[in-house]
């Protein structure tokens, strides 16, 4: 085999975005295959577990994990990677800070499956049937990993090294951090690969953002006429930019689109959530009870809205009254 | 704590539980209200643990979090009354975020009775006294939140794989 730094790409409880971005590297590609070898990418390429569990212990350079940690499976593969590798990447919004999967952590496990498997509006299931983790079948026995209660960040399993934030990360960011590993100019430990700015500070609309927001409503996207010039909190709309990193460059601004908070806080934020309800808060321009109560409940759902990929990453991580 | 002294310390936690409550009291009005309640000699339930800041409106909702994370069983948050806030407005920025984070904790299986706001001016130490009491006996009722035993008792399920592979792997290698 060649010399070449081995790298490794996985995925867990994710999309399949994060893996297209890879792909979104365009010609690029070509350029990071000539200096790595990829030993597992299974979205693309015919590697399996064995081959990985052949390797010597650190043998991979890097392994870039997507997608948040929720079944069984995922954590043995992504503990197996991590005793392969010398540095671990959490790759992408859900194994950055847990992601979309990671608002299941409002829901036991029970309900869940209950909704996935009878109670959704496209599901037909007279007989209840429900996925088992074993089945007997002529004397053989077939199984299927176990959905855990929990949907975790790959940083709750595993020790990772840095993050690429992002749903999903932009091919730049991803082409910087590969060309900053293999020249070895490895950043400190724990982190996150994109500017340590809020996205207001690299925003197009910076300009029009009053320095008193006063807000006497929320608009949704989808029910209002959006301006594509102005500030979209001066316009009403609850754009997560003030308590989300920046490095994506606004495309959802850019968009016409509120940023819904994908990259995750800056490094002086521990909970991206609550700093978002500090800040649009005390924006509000309301002083009696009655007037800030309406103008809050204008947010239909605080927790899927504040925490949209930060959940199972947040300070609570998961509903407080639900079962181990 | 009152009732340290009627069981040892063997004794199993619930019968012996007491609430832990973390207060953040603003420095002009109600840490100063409390100090009152303090020279007036009144006495309340002991189970608050005051933390002073310079107004209600620096209380981060990341403290109130982070307090709940780290084991407190309620939060209490005290400021001036309005009008007398002495930077203008924090109090009106405290109850707007208030406002908004009682919804979150009530999406995130919080009891409302956890979690309070009060205006309580530099005269009122009769009023601290009042709502710490009323407030341990709601937490008291309502039990322990226990938030870092959830946690350990969340990431069990984590344990036992880790104990599983480690066997593979002596395993693979022999």
């Amino acid at each position: 085999m060649s010399a070449k730094p081995k790298v490794a790409f996985y995925w867990c409880a994710s999309c399949g975005g994060c893996e297209e971005s890879v792909v979104d590297l365009a010609e690029t590609i070509l350029d990071v295959v000539a200096k790595v070898d990829i030993v597992l990418w299974p979205v693309a390429m015919d590697f399996k577990r064995k081959d990985v569990e052949a390797m010597p212990d650190g043998s991979i350079l890097a392994a870039l994990i997507n997608g948040a940690i929720r079944s069984s499976e995922q954590e043995e593969m992504v503990r197996l990677l991590r005793r392969k590798s010398q540095i671990v990447i959490a790759y992408g919004a859900c194994a950055h800070q847990g992601g979309i999967p990671g608002l299941g952590n409002q829901f036991s496990r029970s309900a869940m499956m209950k909704f996935a498997y009878e109670d959704s509006p496209s599901t037909q299931n007279p007989e209840h049937t429900h996925p088992m983790p074993e089945f007997a079948d002529q004397g053989r026995l077939a199984t299927l990993p176990t959905l855990w209660n929990v949907v975790r960040t790959l940083d709750q399993v595993i020790d990772v090294e840095y993050y690429l934030p992002g749903c999903p990360p932009t091919p730049k960011l991803l082409g910087q951090a590969l060309e900053a590993l293999l020249s070895g100019q490895a950043p400190p430990k724990g982190t996150v690969l994109a500017p340590d700015i809020a996205l207001c500070e690299e925003c197009p609309r910076k300009d029009t953002k009053p320095t008193d927001l006063a807000i006497r409503e929320f608009k949704r996207p989808h029910l209002a006429l959006v301006d594509p010039e102005t500030c979209l909190l001066a316009q009403g709309f609850l754009c997560m930019g003030p308590a989300t990193r920046g490095g994506c460059e606004a495309v959802c601004i850019r968009g016409n689109m509120p940023c819904s908070g994908c990259f995750g806080p800056t490094s002086r934020v521990r909970d991206q959530g609550a700093k978002m309800l500090s800040s649009v808060c005390s924006a509000i321009a309301a002083t009696d009870d009655k007037e800030i109560q309406d103008i809050v409940n204008m947010i239909p759902d605080p927790v899927g809205t504040l925490y949209r990929y930060g959940l199972a990453a947040s300070l609570l991580r998961r509903r407080a009254d639900l079962q181990a | 704590m009152s009732h340290a002294s009627e069981s040892g310390p063997a004794a199993t936690p619930p019968a012996q539980w007491e609430p832990r409550i973390v207060a953040f009291f603003c420095n002009w009005c109600t840490y100063t209200a409390s100090d009152l309640a303090g020279v007036s000699r009144m006495k309340h339930a002991p189970n608050v643990r005051i933390i002073r800041v310079m107004c209600s409106g620096r209380v981060d909702p990341q403290f109130v979090l982070d307090a709940f994370a780290r084991g407190a069983d309620g939060v209490l948050i005290g400021g001036c009354h309005f009008g007398d806030c002495h930077y203008s407005e924090g109090n009106h920025k405290a109850l707007r975020r208030v406002t908004m984070l009682r919804r979150v904790l009530a999406d995130m299986g919080i009891e409302a009775d956890r979690f309070r706001l009060e205006w309580i001016s530099a005269a009122e130490g009769e009023k601290v006294k009042s709502v710490v009491n009323d407030m341990v006996a709601k937490v008291k009722a309502l039990g322990p939140l226990g938030l870092p035993e959830h946690f350990k008792e969340w990431d069990r399920e984590m344990e036992a794989m880790e104990g599983e592979l480690v066997s593979k792997e002596v395993a693979h290698v022999g």
